[in-house]
């Protein structure tokens, strides 16, 4: 199968900070890969160099044709900004030229109501903030979603609910997924590949040779409990 | 002529109202009344050289945008820092440059009567500005609430960014007559934080803050004739009273 990403002895650093020091990985088109690592490891800044929000060194190559969908950690917005979900889904459609009747479509795929959409979006909850950023994503049908800490700040029944979407998704839009999460029963569940970043060394491999519990504990310090489903 | 200067004050109002609401959303609110001075220096330099004062006033707005816009890029320093530094240079600088009569005109406004061709000319700049905020809005909003989903959307962010700075300065250039330097800045950001308040939507807000812009213009100047008052505080007040009265608007249960 191609691959939707190659990445290539990719560094960043902040000043003389090195973040991320001679990265290489591939993902495969369709497939899902999860990113973890401890506080600090350099995952966000990962996701930002693959888009090109950060000056980086090595290759990042996208497989030609990519459209990325990107779902951001947390926003730094006021609550009171006078933006709707719909304006926020309206501005996403027109400028990836996407028909606004693609609205009415993302908001079924993410299940949320259109009242709730025409709310502001400060007034919205954390998940359907979430599910509203993942719509955004999904306008202009995507090939690739990036997913930054999906579940950030969603009780654990949506969070639940919110993989259940995604993984459902990447399956009925032939998406390739690239996830940064805590989660390890999550990354256990819907991960092809894992690539754990830490300041030593980072590893690559299916969940099963990961998530030892050996290299858990490497990674971040302290036994993680987890479980297998 | 009279209708045109009326047309030419509406537009301004306009302009002003919209390019003022993502000035608010930016949470620009105090750098915007910092950046319209900037065009103090620029209109000393005008007034020594004996050119038109508003062509020295729109060069320093462009020459401190830029600097502004760079600056930010490759310091990493906040734009309200930047802003902070540059503003307070070209207050002293400006100061230095004009004396007297001169410069409380330059920063208070002295409406006077207007050539055609400064008709012409603001009545263009005041279209685009108001066409720049209505076409580029999605791009805006995107930028607005993530660049790197904006980024991710193909939106060039870095020149979004310049673009929205130049029409901010081609607004403040607008109103430099009739409110000058200190109180220009003014006249973007008090309708556009009315309509923050008051408004659901982007349309609502965009609405809201045009109309509140256009009707404290409007009603200042008209004011100002009657009271024999110069007309920049006059406008500045009424909008000022607006947003007031907004806020009680606002207490009322229904609005949420």
């Amino acid at each position: 199968m191609a691959n939707a990403l190659d990445v290539e002895r990719l560094s960043v650093r902040f000043r003389r900070n090195v973040v991320l020091r001679n990265l290489s990985f591939s993902v495969a088109e369709g497939s899902a890969l999860a990113v973890i690592g401890p506080n600090g490891a350099g995952k966000t800044v990962l996701f930002r160099a693959l888009i090109d929000a950060l000056p980086h060194d090595g290759t990042v190559r996208w497989a030609p044709g990519t459209r990325i969908g990107y779902v951001p950690q947390k926003l730094d917005i006021e609550r009171d900004l006078p933006i709707t979900g719909r304006d926020f889904l309206d501005a996403k459609a027109a400028v990836s030229q996407t028909p606004r009747a693609d609205v009415g479509r993302v908001l079924d795929l993410v299940n949320l109501p259109a009242s709730v959409a025409g709310q502001p979006i400060g007034a919205l909850s954390g998940g359907q903030f979430q599910r509203l950023l993942l719509g955004v994503a999904l306008m202009g049908r995507p090939t690739v979603l990036l997913f930054d800490e999906p579940t950030a700040g969603v009780d654990e029944p949506g969070q639940e609910r919110l993989y259940e979407m995604i993984h459902r998704l990447q399956e009925t839009e032939g998406l390739t997924l690239l996830l940064i999460s805590h989660e390890l029963s999550v990354v256990y569940r819907y991960a092809a590949n894992v690539l754990c970043l830490s300041r030593e060394s980072p590893c690559l491999g299916p969940p099963e040779e990961i998530l030892t519990p050996e290299r858990i504990e490497q990674l971040y310090g302290t036994p993680l409990k987890y479980h297998h489903h | 002529m009279q209708a045109a200067a009326l047309a030419l004050s509406v537009g301004m109002a306009v302009a002003a109202g919209l390019v003022g609401c993502f000035a608010v959303m930016r949470r620009m609110s105090l750098a915007s009344d910092a950046m319209s001075h900037v065009a103090l220096p620029g209109i000393g330099i005008a007034l020594v050289f004996h050119f038109h004062p508003v062509i020295g006033g729109f060069a320093a707005l462009v020459v401190g945008t830029l600097l502004v816009w760079d600056l930010e890029r490759r310091t990493q320093i906040s734009t309200e820092t930047v802003i902070g530094v540059v503003f307070s240079l070209a207050l002293a600088v400006g100061s230095m440059l004009a004396t007297g009569d001169e410069l409380v005109d330059a920063l208070l406004g002295a409406p006077g009567t207007l050539g055609s061709w400064e008709l012409a000319l603001g009545l263009v700049g005041a279209a685009a500005v108001s066409v720049f905020v209505l076409t580029q809005r999605n791009r805006l909003v995107l930028a607005l609430v993530s660049a790197d989903i904006a980024r991710t959307s193909g939106i060039r962010v870095a020149r979004l960014e310049l673009a929205y700075l130049i029409a901010f300065a081609v607004t403040v250039a607008l109103g430099l007559r009739y409110l000058g330097v200190l109180l220009m800045g003014s006249l973007i950001i008090i309708p556009a934080a009315t309509a923050k308040y008051l408004a659901r939507s982007l349309d609502g807000m965009f609405a809201i803050a045009a109309v509140v812009a256009v009707t404290s213009t409007v009603a200042g100047e008209l004011v100002a004739a009657s009271v024999h008052r110069a007309t920049g505080p006059v406008i500045i007040a009424i909008a000022a009273a607006l947003f007031f009265a907004s806020l009680a608007l606002r207490r009322q249960p229904a609005a949420r």
